[in-house]
């Protein structure tokens, strides 16, 4: 099969590919290029797992086509930490035991990312359907939910 | 016997020491890992729910460009019978045929075939060349029609076990299982008041978002290593082995992180294929599933039909019980109707009872273990009659358990005397829970149920290794699934006494780490816990002796505290403290390298009690229930790491929601799922659900060093009863079937009239 060259930004580099047509960004994103941190929980855009930042905006990595990346910005769950340390998601996720078996994690942590970038100042509602896309087996929501509202917080007061 | 103490690191709920690469993307789960020069596995699968094979060619599918390797049924040594072992019993013929179809398939989405191709897509083709002829046979796709006489037979050489005499014809029912006490007839005839009902409890899948996934390499001399995800390596390699007829020390199983399994993660489906394809390629061979192969061909748990008869006196106290109950296997053995049984009258005190549990075949994917296997379904019926008998009685629902409930000393309907437990405790904290009497938000009913289940213990191994810096790694074997290494970290803390942060806890591999059981059964906390705690022991009695050489005086003179070694009283107290970095620093000229070790087949679990407090609202027009409120409390005998505890207790809570409102394998008439995704077999997501209220009971579990229950299936068992108990008295109609989802309410209104 002819394969089409992407040239695209992940995590604020530059990246090229090569994918089939067909391929997802999920595929390429973690068996070409090596990044599985983002994960594949359906394929279908039921799950979250595979949530990624296009241009700031909240995708499912599984439902958008590889081809489709080139000229974009891609933000994955790898590029949340920086020199600094963990993103205040992450660490509000660890210190709240948002996450048991964390499969779901670092989808849940980019959504949340989406969500705090546009609403700073979630309250519970609205925290509950912007994550509602995002499947938890494990936790029953609750922990999550009050990760979202403590990093809510220490985003808008950092210490 | 653990008694009331103050712990430093017990109790305490720090970050899990491997958190850090879960919430950046690091660990690595069953997809995660490749390996140079590796090739994709993928499965054929049958697409009709019974059928002959008559024929597979599979020369076409060789034949193609970047094709390395097809096996079928034929490939495969001739499996030997006898058990499985393990948490997931059943047959090992059986799970090599479930594994990879042999003359029949048995259920939608039995595996035909497996290929192994340079890319995703190749083999994906390859499939396609495969034709299979197949001669159509009638699906069994229910209860009533797979156990009526004259039944199509699943397997005609399936005859019911556990029969005083042995049956001359063969049958869809496996096995029965009697259980019972007392005089039955006499009992009823002294109550006042008899309930009665037939419940439908639906087939549900574990919903993990992880799929399973592996990677297998094979060498020319037939060893193999295997990299998946897995509730227990341990277990997979036995089953692998015995599958393929190898031996077990030619095989290396190393468990990934797990994405989940509540039960499903305990046996094998695509390990062997995986091994089988690896050694005709020479190629190592990666397998994942889709979800819908998850749904279709992996073991969700029993459909089940229970029809429950519960007679009480006017003071409420129980007469007499009866249960039927009829568990789906799907295609082979092993449904979970033992424990459902064993369950369903566990936590009361009943004079006169009788139980008649079945193991049915029927058409659809073997079911496997899902959190608290068989006692969701049962103590659903019986829950839900014992609500109903508060109705007629006029009496508090709590108040009912609490006349009735088994306590330290009663005798279990399985057997043995229960020691201390927390059944009355956990119902006396839900009487006395701010949720339990603030007033009923409009329109909302209010349900309570109880929970049981009863843990195992079963073989763990943990070795603590001293490093020379006086950290402290621990290599055991159950992989982690929901934070047990921050639990293990926790035990080791308070017993060699040193910080939480110094000690690193490592899942090893089979070749690596002593045995151990899978992670399930909710036995980790408490049967690893405890050889990790006899490990930290071992060392600190070899501390003592290393400082005891050092200070030239007898080992039994050093005592251990806070981490070092210290004279006895009485002792030379000039001595100073040995810490254990300074006799870590010493060992080489001690004796050398400090290694602590434990392996033990712990007895003892103690039952898990629990009690749910649910509101649920309903809407009349529509039939949508929503979960206004949800209270969940249980006994957890000593919480290791609370934050964790509760976690299961909430995660639970929500499955068995999404189980009692919305989740149900949907069939058409030939067997075919009609809802294998996400989108269509609808698990609970966030703007569902409230906030789960949480109440940690701790009633010490007398054999354990501190006290520790299981507490990871406890959690499943009661809300389907707590939310079918709410919307019953939400709308005044009694709701038996589940999942009570919006039609299915609708229906059950309309037929009351409502
Ligand atoms: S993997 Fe993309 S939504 Fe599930
Ligand atoms: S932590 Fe397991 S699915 Fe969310």
């Amino acid at each position: 099969m002819d394969k089409i060259q992407i040239g695209t930004s992940i995590n604020g580099e530059a990246v090229e590919f090569l994918c089939e047509p067909q391929q997802s960004l999920l595929e390429v994103l973690r068996d070409t290029l090596g990044r599985t941190g983002t994960k594949e929980g359906c394929s279908t855009g039921d799950c979250g797992a595979c949530s990624v930042l296009m241009d700031g905006r909240l995708v499912c990595a599984c439902l958008v086509l590889a081809a489709e990346a080139g000229g974009h910005e891609i933000t994955t769950i790898e590029g949340l930490a920086t020199d600094a340390g963990l993103h205040p998601i992450q660490q509000k996720f660890l210190e709240h035991a948002a996450l048991q078996c964390g499969i779901c994690t670092p989808g849940l942590i980019v959504a949340t990312k989406a969500l705090l970038d546009r609403h700073p100042d979630p309250d519970e509602t609205t925290i509950r359907y912007w994550l509602a896309g995002n499947l938890c087996r494990c936790t029953g929501y609750d922990k999550i939910i009050r990760a979202v509202q403590d990093a809510a917080r220490s985003l808008a007061h950092p210490a | 016997m653990a008694e009331a103490v103050d712990y430093k690191a017990i109790g305490t709920s720090p970050v899990r020491p491997d958190g850090v690469d879960k919430v950046t993307g690091r660990a690595q789960y069953g997809a995660d890992l490749n390996l140079p020069g590796q090739i994709y596995g993928k499965v054929l699968r049958s697409p009709h729910a019974h059928a002959r094979i008559l024929k597979i060619d599979t020369s076409r599918a060789l034949a193609l460009p970047g094709v390395y390797g097809v096996i079928t049924g034929q490939d495969f040594p001739e499996a030997e019978g006898g058990e499985i072992g393990g948490e997931g019993g059943g047959d090992v013929s059986d799970l090599a045929k479930n594994i990879m179809a042999r003359d029949k398939v048995l259920y939608h989405g039995h595996a035909v075939a497996a290929v192994a191709a340079k890319s995703l897509s190749v083999a994906q083709a390859a499939l396609d060349a495969i034709s299979v002829e197949y001669e159509v046979l009638a699906p069994v796709l229910d209860l009533e029609s797979a156990m009526a006489p004259g039944a199509t037979l699943i397997d005609p050489s399936c005859f019911t076990k556990n029969l005083p005499e042995k049956p001359t014809a063969p049958s869809n029912i496996a096995a029965v299982m009697k259980l019972g006490r007392g005089n039955v007839e006499e009992g009823f005839a002294q109550a006042d008041v008899i309930v009665e009902g037939e419940y439908r409890i639906p087939m549900a899948h574990q919903g993990y978002i992880e799929p399973h996934a592996c990677i297998a390499s094979c060498n020319e001399q037939g060893q193999a290593t295997v990299w998946c995800c897995t509730q227990g390596h341990f277990e997979f390699r036995a089953m692998t082995a015995k599958v393929l007829r190898m031996h077990i020390a030619d095989l290396k199983f190393i468990a990934s992180e797990i994405g989940g399994g509540f039960g499903g993660k305990t046996v094998i489906y695509l390990e062997p294929l995986a091994v089988m394809l690896s050694r005709k390629s020479r190629r190592p061979v990666k397998m994942a599933m889709t979800r819908e192969e998850v749904f279709r061909a992996t073991g969700p748990t029993s459909g089940t039909l229970a029809r429950i008869r519960v007679g009480a006196r006017k003071d409420g106290t129980l007469t007499a019980a009866t249960a039927w109950l009829a568990y789906e296997a799907g295609a082979y053995a092993g449904a979970p109707m033992g424990p459902g049984a064993m369950t369903v009258f566990a936590p009361y005190i009943l004079p006169n009872f009788a139980v008649e549990a079945f193991d049915v075949l029927l058409n659809k994917p073997k079911v496997a273990a899902y959190r608290a296997p068989g006692a969701p379904q049962s103590m659903y019926a019986m829950e839900c009659a014992m609500d109903e008998l508060a109705e007629r009685l006029g009496m508090d629902p709590i108040d009912l358990r609490l006349k009735n409930a088994a306590e330290e000393g009663t005798q279990a309907p399985y057997g043995p005397k229960f020691p201390a437990i927390g059944l009355k405790a956990c119902l006396n904290a839900a009487k006395a829970h701010p949720n339990y009497t603030r007033p009923l938000p409009a329109g909302a009913g209010r349900g309570m149920a109880v929970g049981f289940w009863f843990n195992v213990g079963m073989q763990s191994s943990a070795e603590v290794h001293i490093n020379e810096d006086g950290t402290v790694t621990i290599v055991e074997g159950s992989p982690d699934i929901g934070g047990s290494r921050a639990s293990m970290a926790l035990m080791a803390s308070e017993t060699l006494g040193i910080p939480y942060e110094r000690i690193k806890v490592i899942i090893g591999d089979t070749e690596s780490a002593g045995f151990s059981n899978v992670t399930g059964g909710s036995r980790t906390t408490f049967a690893t816990g405890m050889a990790v705690i006899r490990a930290c022991e071992d060392i600190i009695a070899q501390c003592k002796s290393r400082a005891a050489s050092t200070w030239g005086i007898d080992a039994d003179q050093v005592d251990w505290r806070d981490g070092a070694a210290i004279p006895a009283p009485g002792v030379n107290a000039a001595l100073k403290p040995l810490a254990l970095a300074d006799i870590a620093a010493g060992a080489p000229k001690t004796g050398g390298p400090l290694l602590g070790r434990a392996s033990l087949n712990a007895q003892g679990a103690g039952a898990g009690f629990s009690v749910n407090l649910a509101d649920i609202r309903v809407d009349p027009e529509t039939g949508k229930v929503d979960v206004l409120s949800f209270t969940a409390i249980q006994d957890a005998g000593k919480a290791i790491h609370p934050a964790y505890v509760e976690g299961q207790m909430q995660g639970g809570a929500v499955q068995g929601l999404g189980w009692a409102l919305n989740e149900e394998y949907i069939y058409d008439a030939n067997g075919v799922m009609q809802n294998a995704g996400f989108l269509d077999y609808r698990m609970p997501v966030a703007s569902d659900l409230p906030m789960i209220d949480t109440v940690i009971v701790e009633v010490p579990n007398p054999t354990h060093p501190y006290g520790v229950r299981g507490v990871g299936e406890t959690p499943i068992v009661a809300p389907l009863a707590t939310a079918a108990n709410a919307v019953s008295r939400a709308t005044g109609v009694r709701m038996r079937d589940l999942p009570l989802s919006p039609p299915r309410v609708l229906e059950a209104l309309e037929a009351a009239g409502r």
